[in-house]
Formats: structure tokens, sequence, C-alpha cells
């Protein structure tokens, strides 16, 4: 119930802020804002009583793996809105975390028994990084989409509406920097927390499982952008280009994975 | 009861005419007088480089009128038949909304110039203080600033830059954001250049090298600008910690090419360069803005931006005009309440000269209070006169004729107000 409530708030949210994408008026931004803070509360609570009924942290099915995404991507979202305050981010953030709670918030609700594999107190630690890390390359990605489009303006001399709401280059080029490389690190804690659970029940840490295969290769993609930036000085439209690939390979993967593979990732798929 | 508006702009006027019809600031206050002695109960004289407007309020607008332009020939030695056509002459609710126009910014030679707000609070002020004005052109002008701060938050008329120096800047702060820890480079020299580099330094820029083929020039603007000159041979050593230029040499061919840039950018660690091209013929190679963080603007592409800018000015135009409309029709609601009873503004003036003579009694004793504080209070007694009107104004207003009748005597027993506002004031002189 919460969860749809949740849900509702967020298509709000993603209504206003699209009409603010091409509107002038601050008061949509607002209004957007709210119901996404709304949302992310009602969210938050549908996580939290799932978490004391079930006693784990709700993430083991693809449903509630992408409710926890979603919820995810809200919260370093408004984080970064709270430090940054650039309000025509939600625009080319909220409506994935609306689209990523559709199917969990419509699909009713079971709760099924852990299988002993899981149960273990790595699966809340795990998780919670690598989601995070997720989220953040998300938002890296909504960033990079900015930057492109006030690059293209600011290059071709033409100027639409959004020319004005977009921050500067060196602002998007740098927050961008900055929530890569915490994402980057959040992923490699994620990493390394699976592959020390992995040998202490399975006895190896790595099993060849396409999500294992998978984050790896999303690993050595934003290892190369934050190598690449340090050393070369990577920045502006290139690395706004390879982190919005890099979110693409990890959305891939993740739908991926779910869809065609076999994984013990996510021991009741659907 | 009516107001009126009598003057001359940009519009009607051309410059010869406006210098000798217009007011400096010390003779405004004899100016109003003069004015006041014509029957004209309240006026504000507005006197700026691009208009003179006098505004009135007096019983019967047409006479007002007419005194008002046999003043404005006679103080200036200009004969009527000469000023005449170019007057322009506005009443009721024609006079107010072009009073709102002038205020919003609507009226000005570059719509959405933010000056004009300024001299007309300014007048105001001098006509207020030479007592000129009453509740009418008071409640006037104070509606009339409420409207163009309206004007300018809800709608764009004064957001985006109509100029090129200041397309620059709104340019760079896109592109850089914060332009203090930046350094602009400054090639050749020229009245279009130096202002861009000045606004940029206004906005933050701190650090300002300068080059030029003839080296005592680089010298002397490097001194105006607190920078540092460098030698025309060797600019393009420094490109590489600069990150604004602007250029503006008389070179016929261009001075930086593809290849250059290049390398500088390069070097840079693809740090971004904004460059501003104001020469003619073109002093950078346009190929260099096809390389990666590097933005070039020649000056037709920001002739371009300014052009949009303006249009973008003018539509938003429409939209503040749609504003004020809708607060001519407010005011003219209150004015016509107003009319529908002198007894409320002899109501109103017994209790503004009431709360005059309190505040004029208490505020000199507070010692040390603030303007803030001292505003407040202001506004606090003007709150209350409100309230406590609001009753028996209603009632004035809402009442049969019969009550009406009876109401108003005894409103005028317990107020002690005589007769007809102007006989009031009459014996107030007396």
């Amino acid at each position: 119930m919460m969860l749809k409530i949740a849900l509702v708030a967020y298509l709000l949210s993603t209504i206003f802020c699209l009409f603010y994408f091409v509107s002038p008026k601050k008061s949509l931004g607002r209004a957007y804002l709210t119901s996404a803070v709304a949302g992310f509360l009602f969210h938050t609570w549908a996580i939290v009583s799932n978490y004391l009924e079930a006693g784990h942290i709700p993430v083991t099915s693809f449903k509630e793996g992408m409710s926890f995404f979603s919820w995810t991507i809200i919260l370093v979202f408004l984080i970064i809105e709270y430090r940054y305050k650039i309000l025509i981010l939600g625009s080319f953030i909220i409506p994935l975390a609306f689209i990523a709670l559709l199917y969990p918030a419509l699909a009713g609700h079971e709760i099924k028994a852990l299988t002993p594999l899981l149960q273990s107190s790595w699966l809340g630690v795990h998780v919670t990084l690598a989601f995070l890390g997720d989220a953040s390359f998300a938002l890296a990605s909504a960033l990079s989409i900015m930057y492109l489009l006030q690059e293209r303006q600011l290059k071709s001399h033409k100027f639409g509406a959004t020319f004005r709401k977009l921050p500067a280059l060196e602002v998007l080029d740098s927050i961008n920097h900055r929530i890569i490389t915490i994402g980057f690190l959040l992923l490699t804690l994620g990493i390394i927390t699976g592959a020390l659970w992995a040998r202490a029940t399975l006895g190896s840490y790595i099993q060849g499982d396409p999500r294992e295969i998978w984050s790896l290769i999303t690993w050595v993609i934003y290892a190369a952008l934050v190598h690449f930036r340090l050393t070369i000085g990577w920045r502006g439209r290139k690395s706004a280009i390879m982190a919005i690939a890099g979110f693409a390979v990890l959305v891939f993967a993740f739908l991926a994975i779910n869809t065609f593979m076999s994984s013990y990732h996510y021991p009741g798929r659907f | 009861m009516g107001i009126f508006l009598v003057g001359l702009s940009h519009k009607t006027a051309p410059v010869e005419l406006r210098e000798k019809i217009s007011f400096s600031e010390e003779a405004i206050p004899e100016g109003l007088d003069k004015l006041r002695a014509q029957s004209i109960r309240e006026n504000i004289i507005l006197s700026t480089c691009n208009r003179v407007e006098i505004l009135g309020q007096c019983e019967n607008s047409g006479k007002g009128i007419d005194v008002v332009k046999n003043f404005l020939a006679t103080e200036h030695s200009v004969p009527l038949t000469d000023l005449e056509p170019h007057l322009y002459i506005r009443e009721g609710d024609e006079a107010i909304r072009h009073i709102f126009r002038v205020a919003s910014s609507l009226d000005s030679m570059m719509v959405g110039e933010p000056q004009i707000l300024g001299q007309f609070k300014n007048a105001f002020t001098i006509a207020s203080e030479a007592k000129a004005t009453g509740i009418i052109l008071n409640r006037l002008m104070h509606k009339a600033f409420s409207v163009a701060k309206r004007v300018k938050t809800e709608t764009g008329i004064a957001r985006s830059a109509v100029s090129i120096s200041y397309a620059a800047v709104e340019l760079a702060k896109k592109i850089f954001d914060d332009l203090t820890d930046k350094t602009v480079m400054l090639i050749g020299a020229g009245e279009m250049c130096e202002l861009a580099a000045r606004h940029l330094m206004q906005n933050g820029a701190r650090k300002m090298l300068v080059t030029n083929r003839t080296y005592s020039r680089a010298v002397e603007l490097a001194q105006e600008f607190n920078g540092s000159a460098i030698r025309f041979e060797n600019f393009s050593e420094s490109l590489i910690r600069t990150d604004i230029i602007i250029s503006s040499t008389g070179a016929p061919h261009y001075i930086l090419h593809h290849h250059d840039v290049k390398e500088v950018i390069h070097q840079r660690r693809n740090k971004p360069i904004f460059m501003i091209d104001i020469a003619v013929p073109r002093d950078l190679d346009p190929e260099i803005n096809k390389i990666d963080n590097v933005y070039l603007y020649d000056i037709d592409n920001l002739q371009a931006v300014v052009d949009t800018n303006i249009e973008e000015r003018l539509k938003e135009a429409e939209k503040a005009d749609g504003i004020v409309v809708q607060e001519v029709r407010t005011f003219g609601r209150w004015l016509s309440s107003l009319e529908v009873t002198p007894m409320i503004v002899l109501l109103r003036e017994r209790m503004e000269q009431i709360r005059q003579e309190e505040l004029n009694r208490t505020l000199p004793r507070l010692n040390g209070i603030s303007e803030k504080e001292k505003k407040a209070i202001e506004s606090m007694s003007t709150a209350i006169i409100n309230k406590v009107l609001h009753g028996p104004l209603k009632a004035l207003k809402s009442g049969n004729p019969e009550e009406k009748e009876t109401l108003m005597e005894v409103l005028r027993e317990i107020f002690r107000l005589e007769g007809s506002p102007e006989k009031d004031r009459n014996e107030k002189k007396r």
C-alpha cells in the first residue's frame, strides 16, 4: 500500500518535473521536489516495514531489488539536490525512479523465506553498497546528459529553454566527477564484500555468476573513467559520454541477467 | 477627483526638446509648489534624460491638464505651440496604466532596464518630502512599485543580457560558473573589449593578462586593469594559464589557429577555454570552435545572443502588460470606492493625520532604532488604521442610502470631520 502511495507521489513528481523542464515557472520545480520527498518518505516506510516483517533487508527478488534501486536513486538525488541546489536535475532522474518502481509497486507483494545461502548479515552490507554505487552512477549519467545538452548549446551558439536552468559546465563536470568517484568506491566495496561473503559461504571468491562478471565489467569501465581523468585530464564531453555508456551497460546487465540468465543473485527472479 | 499625466519621452520628443524641458533635482520642489498653488491637489514630477512626466490629481482633470501644459511651457520658456505636438496626455485609468508601465520599465528605450524604477522612487521621495502627495498618489506610487516588482519576478523582462559585453559575461558564467579563480587575457584594445573585460572583473575575474602589438599600450592597459602586460610575440605561451580570451586586434589575418589551440588544450589537460573574438576581420580561426572544451564566439555570434535576448524581453513585455492591465483594474476599484464617498477620503485623511502626528512625536524619542524597525513601526501604524477603518468603511460602502446618511452623520460627529477634502485642506493652510 505504502509502495503504491509512493508510486503515485513519484508519478506526480515526474509530471511536475517534466513540465518544469519546459516552463520557466519555479513553482513547478518546488512542486516536483515536494512530491518527490513525500514519495520518498512513503517509500522508506514501505521498505522499513518490509524489513521488520521479513527480518532482512528486502532485496532478495527482482521486484524488491527494483524497488530498492528506485529508493537509492531518490536518496542520492535528494542528497545532491540538498547540497548543490540544481533544481532541474530532477527532470533527468525522477522519471527513472518512477519507472523503476512501477513493477514492484503494481505487482502483488509476497514474502518468501530466505534460502539458507542468503541468511547472513553480509546481505544488507553487500547489497546496500552495491545499490548505492549503482544509484550514484544513475545520477552521474543524468548529470552527464545535462552536461551534453548544455555543451551542445554553448558550442552551437543556439540556446533553448533549458539554457538558463542548466548549471555551468564546470559545475556539472565537477559534481559528475565527485559522484562517479564515490560510486566507484561503493561499487568496489560492494564487490569486495560480495567476494568475501562468497568465500565464506561458497568457498571461493568468485563463482563465475553472470552478475559477478558484469559487475567486474562495469567496474573496469568506471575505473578507466576515474583513472583517465586523473592522469590525462579526461573531462567534459568525453567523460560524460563514458558515464552514460557505463550506466547503459549497468542497466543492460541488470535487466538481461534477470530475464535471460540464471544467477544466484536473484533466486526468486519474478 | 481625477488622475492625469502630461509628459514627453524619447518616443515623442527629440533630445533637443527633452533637455530643454527637463528639471534639475533642485528645481522640482518649487515646481511642485507652483502647481499646487493652481488647484492641483497632488503631484509628482519625474525627470530623467529620456522623459519628463508630471502626474497630478485634482478635482477637474481637464483643467489640471491645461495648468500643467502651461506650466511646462512657461517654466522652460518654450512656446506651448512648439511643445504641444510632443506631449502625451493620459487621464484616469490610462494615466494609471502609463505610470505602472513606466515604473515596470515597459516604456523604456531598452525594455526591462533597471534604472527607471530607482529614478521613479527618487521622484516620489522628492514629491512626498515636499508634501506634494496625498493619499491617492501615495497609494498609486506604492502600487506602481509593487507592480514593477511583480513584473520583474513574474516575467523575464530583465533576465537576459542585452549588450555584447554582458552577453559575454553571461556565457562565461555558463561555462565556468565562478569566475574568481579565472584568468582573462585581453589581446589588442578597443572600447568593446575593455568593457567586456571590465564586466568580467566585476563578476569576479581577478587575474588579467594584457597584450598588444605596441607593448607600451599593453603596459598602460594592464595598469588600468591591475593586471600584467605580455609581449605580443610571446602571448601564445601564456595561453595555457588563460581561461577566457578576449581578442580585438586590427590584424588582417587570424592570429590563432586550430593547431595552436589544440596543443594548448592538450597541455591544459582539457580545462575549458572561452574565446571571444570581437575583431573584424576576425582574429581567431573559426575552426577552433570544433576543438573539444573550447567555446569560441565571434561578434556575430554574440550579437545573435543579444538579439534573441531582446526578442525574448519583448515577448515577456507582453506578459507584463497583462499584469499591468490587471493591476490597473484593482487600483481603479479602490479609486472608485473613494469617489462614491468623499467621506472616506476625509476619514482616511483624518486618520493619516493622526498617524503622522503620533509618528512624529514617537519616532524621534526612540533612540538608536534601525531603519528597518522604523519601517516596521510605520507599517504597523498603517495596519492599525486599516483595521480600525475596515468596519466603518465597509458599512459606508454597503448600507442602504438612508442608513448611509445616518452613518455619515455619526462618523462626522465622532471623528470631528468637517466639510469636503478641499475645504479641509484650505482650513489646514489657514
